[in-house]
């Protein structure tokens, strides 16, 4: 009976969150059928580990964090881990921003291009930039779920974005080229 | 500086930071470009095409994971101290009186009770029929023909020209109300718009729009003008989107609405 309780008072807090939860499982394994089973290997572990979770009214970043961890999990089990970033992070100033040679102005971003450019970052810049951009998490969530301070947060957003822009801008002048 | 750009975009600077920043980026072309199009990339990024909001079996594929979870925790539980073994007593009286009332509050939220509706009312919709009861691809014929069936007039508009032509309109009943459905059409896709004025007194209205998925279609909730809208359809998250965003652009020239 207590078990019960605590199944639904688990599915109350938890389901809410599922959409996240496999948003960042897609992003981090970028396949359909792996982020499903990484989120449901995350429910088991937060149902398992749901007595540590002390309340708060947003489940969201303690169910992210089980995801990211599970998901990591996973990868190292599953593939050849992508290279981790382990030099130059948060250690080295970043350089003044620099302008591309074309100084190309990003106006309309479309969706598509914007999603490839999104799949080829690093998984520590993807995961960054899902949380901040696609979940609207502060620096200090973020931080939480991917356990790295904040200076560390601040220089993966740093870099991401400035990989996604440098990589939009060669796509569109590419694309211009061709007359696109 | 560079350094202060990102934190100042993501708004997690103190506010005279923040002023220091905005000073300079008013001074430095290069950073400025750079603000600019980190802009447009958050933009393109909270496109909702981006966001994968999973399989409709997701729900039913976690309840399942947790209830295995349960399952094998349950008879391992570690038998602790007579404390825990008091403490489960009680809380199997309690569990007892409550039973019932747990039963009500873990019901559905209100919200996901409505989404249940409109999900019944798109597809009784497309049963038998009744898509439309005025058949009208002119908003001036499907306007006027709510104004006398209802005692408010939903806002329509022709989105032909973007890919979306207006197919009519229809009487329905949801939230316990009359309200007046709206039918528009993408390729082979139907969209149903449910729109009724918003209830005041509510609190502060949903300024944002809200998307979820249930049994496969995709549904969009959103507030604006006093009046409250839900469109659902079978088309992807991305296309409904787009039909929102082009909806609420055509229907509130309000600020804050992008095209």
């Amino acid at each position: 009976m207590q078990q019960r309780e605590a199944r639904s008072r688990f599915e109350h807090t938890i389901l809410p969150h599922l959409a996240a939860a496999y948003n960042l499982a897609r992003w981090l394994t970028s396949n359909d059928q792996d982020a499903e089973d990484v989120v449901q290997e995350a429910c088991v572990r937060a149902f398992r580990s749901f007595d540590g979770y002390r309340g708060g009214d947003n489940a969201r970043p303690w169910l992210l964090r089980i995801v990211r961890n599970t998901t990591y999990t996973w990868l190292r089990r599953n593939r050849a881990l992508e290279p981790a970033l382990s030099f130059d992070e948060s250690l080295h100033a970043l350089p003044c921003e620099e302008l591309n040679p074309e100084a190309i102005v990003l106006r309309h971003v479309d969706a598509g291009l914007l999603r490839q450019a999104l799949e080829e970052l690093p998984v520590e810049y993807r995961e960054a930039i899902v949380l901040r951009e696609l979940e609207g998490l502060s620096y200090k969530e973020i931080g939480e779920i991917a356990a790295v301070p904040l200076g560390t947060v601040m220089s993966r957003l740093a870099r991401a974005r400035k990989r996604l822009a440098d990589s939009l801008g060669e796509r569109l002048a590419e694309g211009s080229e061709r007359g696109l | 500086m560079q350094t202060l750009l990102h934190p100042y975009l993501d708004g997690e600077l103190d506010l005279m930071t923040s002023l220091q920043v905005e000073e300079h980026l008013r001074t430095c072309a290069s950073c400025d470009l750079a603000h600019q199009n980190y802009l447009a990339l958050r933009e393109g990024l909270r496109d909702s095409a981006l966001y994968f909001s999973g399989p409709a079996t997701l729900q039913a594929s976690a309840r399942s994971a947790a209830r295995r979870a349960d399952a094998v925790s349950r008879p391992t539980l570690p038998m602790t101290s007579w404390r825990r073994w008091s403490m489960a007593a009680v809380l199997v009286l309690a569990a007892l009186l409550t039973w019932s009332l747990t039963r009500i509050r873990t019901s559905p939220s209100a919200e996901r009770l409505l989404a249940q509706e409109v999900v019944s009312s798109h597809v009784r919709s497309l049963m038998a029929g009744h898509l439309a009861d005025i058949a009208s691809s002119s908003h001036h014929t499907v306007k006027p023909w709510f104004s006398g069936k209802l005692d408010y007039s939903p806002p329509v508009t022709d989105l032909e020209a973007q890919g979306f032509p207006l197919i009519g309109g229809r009487l329905d009943y949801l939230n316990g109300r009359p309200v007046a459905a709206l039918v528009y059409r993408r390729q082979k896709h139907r969209i149903n718009l449910f729109v009724w004025p918003a209830k005041s007194g509510e609190k502060a209205a949903k300024s944002e729009t809200v998307a979820m998925e249930s049994q496969g279609y995709h549904l969009m909730s959103w507030e604006a003008g006093g009046m409250t809208y839900w469109s659902i359809s079978d088309l992807d998250r991305g296309e409904l989107s787009r039909f929102v965003k082009l909806y609420q652009a055509q229907s509130q020239p309000a600020p804050g609405v992008s095209g």
